[in-house]
Parts: structure tokens; C-alpha cells; sequence
């Protein structure tokens, strides 16, 4: 009989802030300007120049430390970590070893087996490194340093995953707490999220850990897992032909699906650690933290909750519109001002993410006003308007953000509740279609339907299809 | 404070380093040291090691471990950009240079 063996996952996720400036100096951290423009001695780890930490950076690894149930270290300081490589201009990292500003915490995820508690080793606060563009042709890299410095935190998990899937829902209620407190966008196709994965595994039931081995920033959720799927195969392969597994870093190669060990002297781990002795030691006081504290704004689970007993929404409808911040933004400005909340979902539930998949955009691209929606509502409750049309003017939103009221004046949309017109009409299709009027009468029920398409039809889509639907009946 | 006034002596020779410690550490370090210059260095490390070993004769339990010679915390910046465009200083120290970039070996081995 083979052995059943179980994969243990810890993670080590970078998360870059969304400060405006780097961690220890006044540069900026936008994206996308020519390399090197952002860039001075502090950053660039000139001799003599003295980094000064960014107040805000401390705020946002609080916060997070707060939202993820971790005690907040209120004396906390950085460390050195030596290393040589051209993306580390200072030849060592600002980092926080011994006293890191968050430890013990834990995030609930739920999973198809059911919730379970994912604990937080630590939160601490460091800088990124330069960027490493890699020549195609040329045996050269060029190094861009705009990147140098920007701050970040490192969330280390305890080893408490057990699968690809409990590793995706563990990143993913990590973003989503990241992005609700607006500490960083948290993308990781743009590399402000990183994971690295360190997997072992062990014989089903074993006490002890197997050896691990750590797969460093692997870019998407979807490669996370393929990488976590491959890496347990491996390691289980090894073990069940009695050979070990040998403790490395090893590189995910997403598109061949292969992983292969960075084996070289070089790559030493031995970094040195030593009290930075640039930077002061940060103290929280009680009442930094509870200003922290009281600061915090609703968060996902508190929210889903909300919209659940508030509005009265389907589970289901909270945890969609929760999914995403700026839906969930949209929906509560929406249903203030129109008072609908359930019209409101089936709106962004429905057409909205209809538009977003045709369109290929992320919900946090979504341009159009809770106004404008608001409005298309009232215009459908009050009957200015029909479904159809509805849909119609609300694609002229979700594309443009036209003014609902003057696009429906423009194009005359708005429904003809005139009954005299609708009579002429619906007794013109009648005429037109003995062959459907016939089947009816012998009592086929649905040859009404495509008499009312041709009655809407003929009405450019303006009748209210209730009223053409009782007239026809009448006149049957 | 008696003890802290007290006279260093270093006691010579308790420490030995193995050549494999010094090939390691020059790894770390990215030296290429010559056999003379390794020599000595390694007789200046293990004279470090000594006077470790003598600062630890001092009795320092119930004493916090210092983090920062100063006495000073929280000193912040607040999260404003003052950014010039660095980049021709910060590449002036380019050893080669491609338009705003630093040219370097290739860094990974495929």
C-alpha cells in the first residue's frame, strides 16, 4: 500500500505600500517614469547619507497588523541584512529582524472544507530593490533604482496551509484587508503583491516537519498553484523512492510548469543581521495605537455582514459586491440615492459584470457614477422608462457616463403609456400574424411571446411590455 | 562599575579560525584576498574573537541590550515628495551606462 502524505505551506508575502513617497526618503514612488529619475544618495546607499524613516509607512504596517489580529510591537526597530547584488545599491537591506512591528496574529479563511484559522508569524517593515531588466541579445542586465526604497511589508505566515487552495484563499482575504484599508493596491500582475512559497511534505499523521524548500515570487494566484502542485509531486516522488529532499530555493518556471534549484555558492544564506544603526528605535504609545485603531474602516467580513441585515441583500449578493472595494463603494453611493438596495445589486451583479467581462476591465476600473445608476433606477421604477431600454441607456453609462435624463429626452426612450396608440398597434400585429394568432387561440400559451416582441418591435421598443401583454390578451 | 573600568585584557590566542571559516567569510564579502592578505586577516579576526571573549567576562544580566548608542526615538518624516529628478547624479556613478540605466553582467544563468 502507498503512503498518503500531507503537504504543510508557510508564506512569505511582500505587500509594497501605497505611500507617496519611498520608506527612508523624499523620492517618489510612481510608477512608470524613466528608470533612475527617482533616485537620490539616501536610496541609492551613498556613503554619508542618513535615512529618515516615513511616518505614514509605520501607520499602514499598524493598521494591517491591526486588521490581521496581531499584537503591535509598541518598541520596535530595524535591522541590517547583508547581501551583494547589483539590485541593492547599499549592499545591505534596511529590515526588521528581531523586533518587528507586528507578531501573532491570524486571518480566518474559508475554504470548501470549511473555515479555519491561518496564523501570522510577523508583519515587518523594510525597503524594495531595484529593478533587473534582463538584455535579450546581450549577456547584460540594466538596473533601474526607481524601485530602490519603496517601502514594504513582509507578512510571514505560520506553516499553517495545507493546499494550493487554502494558500489562494489565504492571499486572497489578505488583499482584500490590504486593499479595503487602502494600505497598497495589492497587484499582483504589477508586483506591489509577492509571494514566496516554503512547502515540506510528511507522511500523513507525522509529528514532525519535512525538509522544506522555498519558491521565491511567483506572480500570479494561478501560478501559485500550479507551483504548489508540481513542488508537492516532486518532493512526494522523492520521498516515496526513499531519496531526501534537499533544502534550496528553487525558481518556478511558469511556462515550461518546472521548478529548478538556484544551487550556487553565491547565493549563500547567510546575511549577518546587525542593528541598523542609521535609524532610531520607533515607540508606540497607547495612544498611537488606539488612534490606529479607531481610524480602522470597515472591513470585508464586517461589511458582508452589514449588507446582509441592513439592506436585507442574498448572502451570496454580499459576498459579491464585497469582493471588490470599488463595487462595494458603488453600491452603498447608489443606494443612498436611491433607496433600492436589492435593484442596485442585480445592477452591478448582472449587467455591470456582464459589461466588465465583454470589455476585459477589473471591477476597479469601472468609471461610471453612482448617480447615474441611481438614476436609471428611478426612470425603470417610475416607468419612464422599460427594462429593455434600461439596459440599453446603462451601457451608454458603464462605456461613457452619459447624463441619464438628457440621453433618454435625445434618443425618446422614454415608454409610451399611451393606450390608444398601443391598441392601434397590437390590433395591427394581430392582423399581420393570423398564423400566431391562431396557434394561440388552440392554446398554445407562448405564441403570445413573439406577438409581444412584434408589438415591441413595432413600438421601437417603447411600450411597457406588461401593458402590451394585457392588451393583447384583451383583444385575443 | 568597578568591572567596567576595569583595564581590557585581552587574552591572546584562545581563538583559532579555520581556513574554511576564512574562505567562507571572503564569499560573504565578495574579497579575493591573497594567501598573505588572508593571513592576515585572519590573525586580526581572531583577535576580535578575544576581545569578545573578554568583553563577556562583564556580568551584564538584568542590563537591556542596547539598540542605539543615542537616546532618541521616533524620528519620522511625513509622507511629502521633495523629488528632483536624481537620475544623471545617481548615474554618474555608472561604471557603463545605457541611456538612464546601469549596465551590469547578466544576472540570472539560464
Amino acid at each position: 500500500m502507498s503512503k498518503e502524505y500531507e503537504t504543510v505551506i508557510g508564506l512569505e508575502v511582500h505587500v509594497e505600500l501605497a505611500t507617496k513617497t519611498k520608506i527612508f526618503c523624499s523620492c517618489s514612488t510612481a510608477f512608470g517614469s524613466a528608470p533612475n529619475t527617482h533616485t537620490c544618495p539616501v536610496c541609492t546607499g551613498m556613503p554619508g547619507s542618513l535615512p529618515v524613516l516615513n511616518k505614514k509607512v509605520v501607520e499602514y504596517a499598524m493598521a494591517v497588523g491591526v486588521a490581521t489580529n496581531c499584537q503591535i510591537n509598541q518598541y520596535s526597530k530595524f535591522d541590517r541584512k547583508n547581501y551583494f547584488y547589483p539590485d541593492n545599491p547599499q549592499n545591505y537591506q534596511i529590515s526588521q529582524l528581531y523586533l518587528p512591528i507586528c507578531h501573532d496574529g491570524g486571518i480566518e479563511i474559508e475554504t470548501e472544507m470549511g473555515s479555519k484559522t491561518i496564523g501570522i508569524h510577523e508583519i515587518h517593515m523594510e525597503e524594495d530593490a531595484g529593478k533587473l531588466v534582463h538584455d535579450d541579445w546581450e549577456e547584460v542586465s540594466l538596473v533601474d533604482y526607481n524601485r530602490s526604497g519603496v517601502p514594504l511589508i513582509e507578512i510571514v505566515s505560520e506553516p499553517d496551509m495545507r493546499s494550493a487552495e487554502e494558500v489562494i484563499a489565504y492571499l486572497d482575504k489578505l488583499r482584500m484587508i490590504i486593499q479595503y484599508l487602502g494600505a497598497s493596491d495589492c497587484k499582483m500582475q504589477e508586483g506591489s503583491m509577492r509571494a514566496d512559497v516554503n512547502l515540506s511534505v510528511r507522511e500523513k499523521g507525522a509529528a514532525e516537519f519535512g525538509t522544506r524548500t522555498e519558491m521565491k515570487n511567483i506572480g500570479s494566484f494561478k501560478a501559485i498553484a500550479r507551483a504548489i502542485e508540481a513542488e508537492t509531486a516532486r518532493q512526494i516522488d522523492l520521498l516515496a523512492s526513499g531519496e531526501k529532499v534537499v533544502q534550496e530555493t528553487r525558481r518556478w518556471n511558469d511556462e515550461e510548469g518546472y521548478s529548478y534549484a538556484m544551487r550556487s555558492k553565491e547565493d549563500a544564506q547567510d546575511y549577518r543581521y546587525f542593528p541598523e544603526p542609521d535609524l532610531v528605535p520607533i515607540i508606540i504609545s497607547d495612544e498611537w495605537l488606539q488612534e490606529i485603531r479607531d481610524k480602522q474602516p470597515e472591513l470585508r467580513d464586517e461589511k458582508m455582514k452589514r449588507y446582509v441585515e441592513e439592506f436585507d441583500l442574498p448572502k451570496y449578493d454580499a459576498k459579491i459586491l464585497t469582493s471588490v472595494k470599488k463595487l462595494a463603494d458603488l453600491f452603498e453611493e447608489t443606494t443612498a440615492l436611491c433607496g433600492k438596495p436589492k435593484k442596485v445589486s442585480n445592477w452591478l451583479m448582472g449587467e455591470t459584470m456582464r459589461l466588465l467581462k465583454e470589455h476585459e476591465m477589473d471591477a476597479e476600473d469601472i468609471s461610471f457614477s453612482p448617480t447615474n445608476l441611481a438614476k436609471i433606477i428611478a426612470f425603470t421604477e417610475d416607468g419612464t422608462i422599460n427594462g429593455t431600454v434600461a439596459k440599453e441607456v446603462f451601457e451608454q453609462v458603464f462605456i461613457k457616463d452619459i447624463d441619464v435624463a438628457k440621453y433618454i429626452e435625445e434618443h425618446g426612450l422614454k415608454t409610451v403609456h399611451d393606450e390608444g396608440a398601443l391598441r392601434e398597434t397590437v390590433a395591427k400585429v394581430i392582423a399581420e400574424n393570423p398564423k400566431s394568432v391562431e396557434d394561440y387561440r388552440n392554446g398554445k400559451e407562448k405564441a403570445i411571446g413573439f406577438l409581444v416582441g412584434q408589438t415591441m418591435k413595432a413600438m421601437k421598443g417603447k411600450a411597457n411590455p406588461g401593458m402590451v401583454n394585457k392588451i393583447l390578451k384583451e383583444m385575443l | 562599575m568597578e568591572q567596567v573600568e576595569k583595564k581590557v585584557d585581552v587574552k591572546a590566542g584562545k581563538n583559532d579560525i579555520s581556513d574554511e571559516t576564512m574562505e567562507y567569510v571572503g564569499i560573504l564579502a565578495k574579497l579575493e584576498l591573497s594567501k598573505e592578505e588572508k593571513a592576515a586577516a585572519k590573525k586580526d579576526m581572531e583577535k576580535m574573537l578575544d576581545y569578545i571573549d573578554t568583553l563577556n567576562e562583564l556580568d551584564t544580566s538584568g542590563i537591556e541590550p542596547m539598540s542605539h548608542v543615542f537616546a532618541m526615538d521616533n524620528v519620522f518624516r511625513e509622507d511629502i515628495v521633495e523629488d528632483v529628478d536624481g537620475g544623471e547624479d545617481t548615474l554618474a556613478n555608472a561604471p557603463e551606462r545605457r541611456e538612464r540605466a546601469f549596465v551590469v553582467p547578466k544576472t540570472v544563468d539560464q
